[in-house]
């Protein structure tokens, strides 16, 4: 069987922080923080030692309160921040042997365009909103060296139909669509190159619960019908029990609980995970 | 016949931070189960029948003893220890859960719910979609519900499609945790025939029932959960 098959994504000890840090935070950081922050410096500790696998055909889950970290830690994956430490290896990519962190800027470029896929918590980030949708999609083809103008087309069209975009809305630009739609258009876009992993965050924020729902079962259908691996990052613990297999608990940077979903939601053992799984079920 | 689960002096308590309290629930279980088996479990509400069903579906981790299956896949394995990869492995291909509780994607509809449970095992489309109807009409869900979505079925028609989305798995270990709670007579009666079509192909289970007499021609071996141990009851006619 697959378990001692490489993982897709191995994340290990990676570390992010906000500012240089000062002699009180860096000598004994536990006891001088607040949370994540150091009172004296004022440097935010916003990942630190993050460790976990994603394998293949897998939905991880991030969940965690509000400044917990996981944006960060999927900014860091992309490269949208770079890293304070630490090193992620990715199968697809020189067979998982190298730092992706480590890499040239060129390399990163490439990991980008043709390994990952990324949905922003905020669509401004991950869409250009006055370019069309269609655009945003070919946007992301010619980064990754695609040139034919039909075949891109076609290429954009048959995704956004597949991310229920009607065809007819695809030369619209995004500013124009509601918040589920342009999830929709960054997930398409995401899409785009086939990349065998997936990175989401907060894909379903914001949106009223029926919207919340078909967009959930995009996620499942894509996963399902791809069998790519997906790391779903949300604070609520509802959406992660309808899509993760397994689930990361993340709290002031550090991730302090991962298994099963169904054993963190069933027999949360820290306190914190108990007050998040109490507060889903009231 | 060989053994396929052993659980030894296995234990569990859980912790409930905010109210500074620790529950102790089983105290030195000990259970061996030979393939084929039907062991039934019988007790008191709150005496930890399920909580043992979910150590051993690794839903609860337990903290001290060990819980032994013999797996197709790995061999003689501690599902205490093995690693989250390897029971979702298994829960795919080898063991299965049903409650009195269906936990679904919502919108999914059931013909599509027991499609998915065959594709999750590697087969390709044509065949899970042929199995996934056969289940249906094995399980007499009627054919206007095939594509309806699950939320919508009442308490009997979701147990039938619970344990279709299980056995379509033929798993080699089933637990059943109270699955016949809340039916009427006639449901009941047909969740009876399925076990009893289980038993024929060989499934061996653990299966926690209310009802004495539905279990008492099902089960090999009858076990009452009490104090935090199982205790074997010596049947009837052995007395
Ligand atoms: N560019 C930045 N500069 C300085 N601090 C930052 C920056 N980005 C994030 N932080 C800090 O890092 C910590 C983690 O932020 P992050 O956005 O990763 O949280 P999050 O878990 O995604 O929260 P949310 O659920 O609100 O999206 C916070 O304390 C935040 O203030
Ligand atoms: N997830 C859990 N968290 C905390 N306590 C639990 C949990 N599951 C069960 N318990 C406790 O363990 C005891 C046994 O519960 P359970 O196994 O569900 O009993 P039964 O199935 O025999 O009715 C009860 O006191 C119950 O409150
Ligand atoms: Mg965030
Ligand atoms: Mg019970
Ligand atoms: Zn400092």
């Amino acid at each position: 069987m697959s378990d001692f098959e490489q993982p897709v994504l191995s994340v290990s000890l990676l570390n992010k922080q906000y500012g240089n840090g000062c002699a009180s935070c860096r000598s004994s950081r536990r006891d001088r923080l607040i949370k994540n922050y150091c009172p004296v410096c004022g440097t935010v500790y916003a990942c630190r030692d993050i460790t976990f696998e994603v394998h293949a055909g897998e939905i991880l889950g991030v969940v965690g309160e509000s400044g917990s970290g996981k944006s960060t830690l999927m900014q860091c994956l992309y490269f949208d921040q770079d890293v304070s430490g630490g090193g992620a290896y990715i199968s697809a990519y020189k067979n998982g042997q190298a730092n992706i962190f480590a890499e040239s800027s060129q390399q990163k470029r490439y990991i980008r365009n043709h390994i990952m896929g990324k949905v922003y918590q905020n669509p401004v980030m991950g869409l250009k909103m006055d370019f069309t949708a269609i655009g945003n999609i070919a946007e992301k083809l010619i980064a990754a060296g695609n040139r034919n103008v039909g075949r891109m087309e076609a290429r954009g069209m048959g995704l956004l139909e597949h991310v229920n975009i009607p065809v007819y809305r695809a030369k619209e630009v995004p500013k124009n669509f509601s918040g589920g739609m342009r999830q929709r258009v960054q997930i398409a876009k995401a899409l785009s190159n086939n990349p065998p992993l997936l990175l989401l965050d907060e894909v379903t924020t914001g949106l009223d619960l029926p919207v919340q729902a078909s967009v959930l079962d995009l996620i499942k259908k894509i996963q399902r019908e791809r069998d790519i691996s997906v790391v779903v990052v949300s604070h609520d613990l509802g959406v992660i029990r309808m899509l993760a297999d397994r689930t990361v608990v993340m709290l002031d940077g550090r991730i302090i609980e991962q298994g099963l979903t169904d054993q963190i939601l069933e027999d949360p053992q820290h306190n914190y995970t108990q007050h998040l799984v109490q507060a889903l079920l009231g | 016949m060989e053994e396929i689960l052993a659980v030894e002096h296995l234990s569990k308590s859980f912790t409930i931070h905010n109210l500074g309290k620790q529950i102790e629930v089983l105290r030195d279980i000990n259970i061996a189960v030979k393939e084929g088996e039907f062991i039934g479990i019988t007790g008191k509400s709150g005496s930890g029948k399920s909580t043992v069903l979910k150590c051993v579906y690794r839903t609860y981790a337990p903290q001290e003893g060990g819980i032994w299956y013999n797996s197709k896949e790995f061999g003689l394995i501690n599902l205490m220890k093995a690693s989250d990869r390897q029971v979702i492995y298994l829960r795919k291909h080898e063991i299965g859960y049903v409650s009195q509780f269906l936990n679904v994607m919502p919108r999914t509809t059931a013909w599509g719910l027991i499609k998915q449970a065959v594709l999750e095992m590697g087969h390709e489309e044509n065949y899970a979609k042929r199995e996934a109807e056969k289940m249906l009409k094995h399980f007499e869900l009627d054919s206007g519900l095939w594509d309806s979505y699950p939320v919508t079925f009442s308490g009997g028609e979701k147990l039938r499609l619970n344990i279709a989305m299980a056995m379509v798995k033929h798993p080699r270990l089933l637990l059943l945790d109270e699955p016949t709670a809340s039916l009427d007579f006639a449901s009941k009666l047909k969740v009876k025939e399925l076990i009893e079509q289980l038993i024929k192909e060989g499934t061996t289970m653990m299966g926690i029932f209310h009802d004495l007499e539905f279990m008492a021609n099902l089960c090999n071996r009858r076990y009452e959960m009490s104090d935090g141990k199982l205790v074997y009851i010596i049947p009837k006619n052995l007395q």
